[in-house]
């Protein structure tokens, strides 16, 4: 059989399946941050390791084709300068950093706590998007066999 | 109002830089330059508004012992001074010293990040919020150290990442007994309940404090990663680590927490004093050995960083005083010693004080600057150096520490010695050498030039009229003790 990059088929398929359910199961600890344990930073987490998941099964080459890492560079960024945005704002509309200005709304409903599921999910897409391109450096550092030349 | 732009700006630009700039274009350059500036015009502003005053920050809305508050008083605003004064002539000496490495863009944003980190610490209030700040602060200076990518400096930057893991755990450990045993993570709340605990419980958390900032400030049991850690780094931010990093993290927070917060108890000063007279008078030998000027340099700041502790540790006014100007002096001087020999590395390509010679045909602005420095850091006058020490020497014969006296004596002395040393072989030497390829650009000149100046302007805090609106203030914060409570919570 022709080596192809990355595990076994039985892991790929296994992959496959999974890694939906798990992104899956991130964004619901993420959106119910506010109501339930988890939030932001475990559900990122999560996405990231879906990530992870797929590098390891199907190897760097794929994740390459697959997704763009540059961009995902750009969302860590960008979610890290929305995060201070929504600070700035709380700050001009609620009367202090990081105040919560929007309607609390009821509690242990979805749409509820203000402005803290919106953190949450910004704080997701950089924890997530951080943690991946922080293990994506790592192995692209031991392709080189010794970093800068 | 002012303090919490003193977070936001440095943060807002290191994103903003990670996000937009690039390999090719010069905007990293451009917003950390606005970036610094801006901060250090609102530092600036918000050290003269202050006065004797304290205001509050209260975070997102909340009332103060469940909100993290950030406290605006002279001495949080005169070290945010400091920090952003270095932080912009770093800058400007960094952009055509950096130059030749790759990825300049990330040095920029780490560098944001550290004066993020620095702001931080110096402006909040609320301790575990000071922890992570310190972190912050900490992690992009590990980074920077290693920017160069070499093997030493990877070394180097381990090194420190290893020791400050250490002392980052210990003083984490020393918050969660306070947070047991007051329920309250605000400085000025767990000051007002610490004392109605058992004194053992102050004593514990202070020597895990002493030893965990103590690290942080290099004073001398604490110091090895130092020398390796700011003479492996880039100049300019071996100026900021020698200069100030090391002052916002480490002595900025002892004298916040042991003054402040637990009232200088008389056996931590004394600890101080001890620290201190050790720090000067090893420190000095171990500088006066060495033929690396960046390393002599790192180990000068150990000994000057001990007459800083020695100045606490005397705990009357006047040597309050001392401390607090020699605190301003030395980073003054000591970055401008670093951009000296980062541009005499940049031109001649050495640190070997051996292989340097008479740079004064050379390299005019460099060596007239090192000279300027060099006399501030010994001691000499009219250079401010000369007046935070006598002052710091006058105040231990006054409180009748005369043996502790002679130390300072003793080390400023030695000083003298070893940056003899370094002008009579590097700068001074008798190996005419001739005009180098590599030319020194006009950002790093200017930088060294402005903190030649300051050297010989800041004298003038010390005239009684000028000092009643600087040093005074920041001096009467700390003598204030534990009315901090008072000032903070406002009952």
């Amino acid at each position: 059989m022709k080596q192809t990059e990355g595990m076994t088929l039985i892991v790929k398929t296994v992959t496959r399946i999974s890694v939906w359910m798990i992104l899956l199961y991130g964004l619901y600890i993420i959106l119910h941050g506010h109501i339930s344990p988890g939030g932001g930073f475990a559900g990122g987490v999560i996405i990231a390791l879906a990530f992870l998941n797929v590098m390891l099964a199907y190897g760097r080459g794929f994740i390459k084709r697959w997704v763009n890492i540059g961009f995902l560079h750009d969302i860590e960024s960008s979610s890290a300068a929305l995060f201070l945005a929504m600070g700035i704002l709380g700050m001009a509309v609620g009367g202090g950093f990081l105040a919560n200005f929007i309607s609390h709304g009821k509690l242990f409903h979805l749409l509820s706590a203000g402005t803290i599921p919106i953190l949450n999910i910004v704080i997701a897409a950089k924890v997530s998007m951080g943690l991946f391109v922080v293990v994506w450096t790592l192995s692209v550092f031991h392709l080189d066999k010794g970093g800068k030349k | 109002m002012i303090l919490p732009f003193l977070i936001i700006i440095p943060l807002l630009a290191a994103f903003l830089i990670t996000l937009i700039s690039g390999e090719k274009d010069n905007w990293a350059i451009v917003l950390s330059i606005l970036a610094v500036i801006s901060l250090l015009a609102l530092s600036i502003f918000s050290f003269f508004t202050t006065g004797n005053d304290t205001f509050i920050y209260e975070m997102s809305g909340w009332k103060i012992p469940l909100t993290i508050c950030l406290v605006q008083d002279a001495f949080s605003t005169f070290m945010l001074v400091i920090v952003n004064l270095i932080a912009l002539t770093s800058l400007m000496f960094s952009v055509s010293y950096i130059k030749h490495y790759s990825g300049t863009w990330k040095y920029y944003a780490l560098f944001m990040l550290m004066i993020t980190g620095m702001n931080g610490v110096i402006a909040t209030g609320d301790i575990f919020n000071l922890f992570v700040f310190m972190e912050i602060a900490l992690f992009s200076a590990y980074a920077l150290v290693a920017f160069g990518g070499k093997a030493e400096e990877y070394e180097a930057a381990f090194k420190y990442a290893i020791m400050g893991s250490i002392s980052s755990t210990l003083i984490l450990m020393g918050i969660g007994i306070l947070y047991a045993t007051t329920s309250t993570l605000t400085m000025a709340n767990i000051a007002a309940i610490l004392p109605t605990k058992d004194p053992r419980i102050m004593y514990w958390v202070g020597a895990i404090f002493l030893a965990g900032f103590g690290l942080k400030s290099a004073v001398m049991p604490f110091h090895a990663w130092l020398p390796d850690a700011h003479s492996s780094a880039p100049a300019p931010i071996s100026a900021m680590l020698s200069g100030v990093l090391i002052k916002a993290l480490g002595i900025y927070v002892i004298i916040r927490f042991f003054f402040n917060v637990l009232g200088a108890p008389q056996i931590f000063l004394t600890l101080f004093m001890i620290l201190g007279s050790i720090s000067i008078i090893v420190a000095s030998y171990l500088a006066l050995g060495q033929w690396d000027l960046k390393r002599l340099l790192a180990y000068s700041s150990i000994s000057q960083i001990g007459f800083i502790l020695l100045g606490l540790g005397i705990g009357t006014k006047l040597a309050i005083l001392g401390a607090v100007f020699h605190i301003f002096n030395h980073a003054i001087f000591k970055s401008l010693l670093f951009y000296n020999s980062g541009s005499v590395e940049m031109a001649l390509g050495t640190r070997d004080l051996r292989k340097m010679g008479n740079l004064k045909d050379a390299m005019p602005v460099t060596s007239t600057t090192s000279m300027i420095a060099s006399l501030s850091v010994a001691g000499l006058p009219p250079f401010n150096g000369f007046f935070s020490k006598l002052i710091i020497i006058i105040a231990a014969v006054q409180a009748s520490h005369v043996g502790y006296a002679i130390i300072a004596v003793i080390g400023s002395l030695l000083t003298l010695a070893y940056f003899m040393k370094v002008q009579r072989y590097g700068f001074r030497g008798n190996d005419i050498i001739e005009k180098p390829e590599v030319s020194i650009s006009t950002g790093m000149k200017s930088a060294m030039i402005i903190l030649a100046i300051l050297c010989i302007v800041s004298s003038a805090l010390i005239i009684p009229g000028i000092r009643e609106v600087t040093l005074d203030p920041v001096v009467s914060v700390i003598m204030n003790k534990t009315g901090y409570i008072y000032e903070v919570l406002g009952r």
